[in-house]
């Protein structure tokens, strides 16, 4: 059973209050994209066995998107953080470094 | 190999038992084979076993992590069927079912099939028009089904309630000859007949990485060392996207938890495997008389093999609301697995960008039923380096070029 706060309102609760919305920072894509972006955008995912991080909605909650920063392997979450953003916070990859030493984030470009 | 038969058990009677041997043989890796199979479930001893006795390719390797079968295929909860939506799922999953009914004479190893008859029960008006489709579709592909009426389900399960608390049967999707096999006993009978090749099995045996040059393979680093190979298979569900990292490109695929649990025995109650999509929990009874549960996957990447207990909690209450009786029943075990899942819910077979190296994956929840039409189509495609019948409809590609084979609506819920 996850645990996670939600950013917004500050509710800490249990995985079912919640629903996960798969992986977070995705480039979209759009017109004048090739077919190889679209692929990469609608259908390849990162799934890393490690530091995931992801998109969860407060569904019995708030009702707002937010970002978490997990692992996959053994479920410990590392913290939530606004969806307003397109790359994970500062503080929050030094935790993961910090914890998963000789972690690197893949290359969001 | 000896052969398992009647008279080699009185033999052995007459010997104290003393002349059984291995199943499969304890093998430690050669230098270079001509195929390296990565993963020993039931879909890569299966793709082995195939390339054998289809094609004759015998000098190959079947490496794996854990031990033989401890994945998904162990961890399953057995079930066989073939009464799919979709014509190129269709053709696959009934070259299984049907190898399946020979597949004990075949291996000489008793897998225990039992056609059963698996129901998936209707309980929406949308669900009673998705299976009479569903089985009108099946007619045209030679899949046998049949939609029944809520009459016919009470009669062939007795201890259902039709008249449930939220959704009340209104028919079922009735498949005679579907039903269950003893999911351990694949492998170990895909195994055992590898080995009489002469094949390679090598268990604790963790590839830790991936060797090409100019864009082909040409070997795998271990654990117990580098092996060499001209053609390699990724058959490891759901840690693909980990494999397919190692060989340098990406999949479409996210790896989940997906849950099953056994009951206390109890005297037989069921002889038929029953699947409730919509309130969401199937069951069947074991030849043990536990009975079987499966149920809903997590929400989210994961590879722990555990799963979240909320989900326990919604497939028991969605059983007991169907069949009352089992309301006393106690709980034996619980496990997860990781099962890989695809966009459209259908597999991969398919070469991939690294020449030489294929990959079978993306079997999701629904694997089992599957294993020796996959393990078919994947020799195949691995012999000739190009798709046979079976598998063409299954590339890599489909996701680039938008030709899905949707199996989320008719079969995406549950396997």
């Amino acid at each position: 059973m996850l645990i996670l706060t939600c950013p917004y309102c500050g509710v800490t609760s249990e995985e079912t209050e919640f629903h996960g919305g798969g992986e977070a920072h995705l480039k979209r894509e759009g017109p004048g994209s090739d077919d190889q972006a679209f692929e990469g955008y609608l259908f390849h995912r990162e799934n890393p066995y490690g530091v995931h991080f992801e998109r969860w909605r407060h569904v019995y909650g708030c009702g707002k998107w937010f970002h978490a920063a997990r692992d996959t392997q053994t479920l410990e979450v590392f913290g939530t953080y606004s969806a307003q953003v397109t790359t994970p916070p500062e503080d929050l990859l030094a935790v993961i470094r910090d914890k998963r030493p000789g972690w690197q984030w893949r290359d969001l470009a | 190999m000896k052969r398992y038969s009647a008279f080699a058990i009185a033999r052995e009677a007459m010997r104290d038992h003393s002349g059984w041997k291995r199943a499969w043989e304890k093998a430690q890796p050669k230098a270079r084979y001509d195929v390296i199979i990565i993963g020993a479930g039931g879909h890569g001893l299966a793709t082995a076993y195939y390339l054998g006795k289809n094609f004759g390719i015998t000098n190959v390797a079947v490496l794996e992590k854990g031990w033989l079968g401890g994945g998904n295929t162990g961890r399953n909860t057995t079930i066989i069927r073939s009464n799919y939506l979709q014509d190129p799922s269709a053709a696959i999953y009934e070259k299984a079912r049907s190898l399946y009914e020979t597949l004990s004479q075949d291996l000489n190893y008793n897998i225990m099939f039992s056609p059963r008859g698996v129901i998936m029960l209707a309980q929406t008006e949308h669900e009673v028009r998705g299976y009479k489709r569903t089985a009108q579709a099946n007619a045209l592909q030679g899949v046998t089904t049949e939609f029944i009426s809520p009459e016919r389900v009470k009669e062939i399960v007795p201890i259902i309630r039709l008249d449930g608390p939220r959704y009340p049967v209104l028919g079922g999707l009735w498949q005679e000859r579907g039903g269950t096999a003893r999911h351990d006993a694949v492998a170990w009978g895909y195994a055992r007949a590898c080995s009489a090749m002469g094949m390679d099995i090598i268990q604790q045996c963790e590839v830790t990485g991936i060797k090409s040059e100019n864009g082909k393979v040409v070997g795998v680093q271990t654990s117990k060392g580098d092996i060499g190979c001209s053609k390699l298979g990724i058959v490891v569900a759901g840690h693909s996207g980990v494999m397919a990292d190692k060989a340098g490109f990406r999949l479409p695929i996210e790896s989940v938890a997906l849950q099953a649990l056994v009951s206390e025995p109890i005297k037989p109650c069921m002889d038929v495997v029953v699947m409730a999509n919509t309130v969401h929990g199937y069951m069947s009874q074991s030849d043990k008389g536990e009975m079987v549960i499966g149920g809903g996957a997590d929400g989210y990447n994961n590879y722990t093999q555990r799963g979240s207990f909320h989900h326990i909690e919604e497939t028991v209450r969605a059983l007991v609301e169907t069949f009352p009786m089992i309301s006393r029943l106690k709980m034996l075990r619980q496990w997860g697995g990781i099962v890989d899942m695809t966009g459209d819910r259908s597999p991969i077979i398919s070469p991939t960008p690294l020449d030489g190296c294929f990959i079978n994956c993306g079997w999701g929840t629904g694997g089992f039923k599957a294993i020796p039409g996959s393990g078919w189509a994947m020799a195949e495609l691995m012999a000739r380096g190009q798709h046979g019948p079976l598998s063409a409809e299954f590339g890599l590609d489909r996701f680039r070029q938008g030709r899905f084979v949707d199996e989320s609506v008719a079969a995406g819920v549950a396997h």
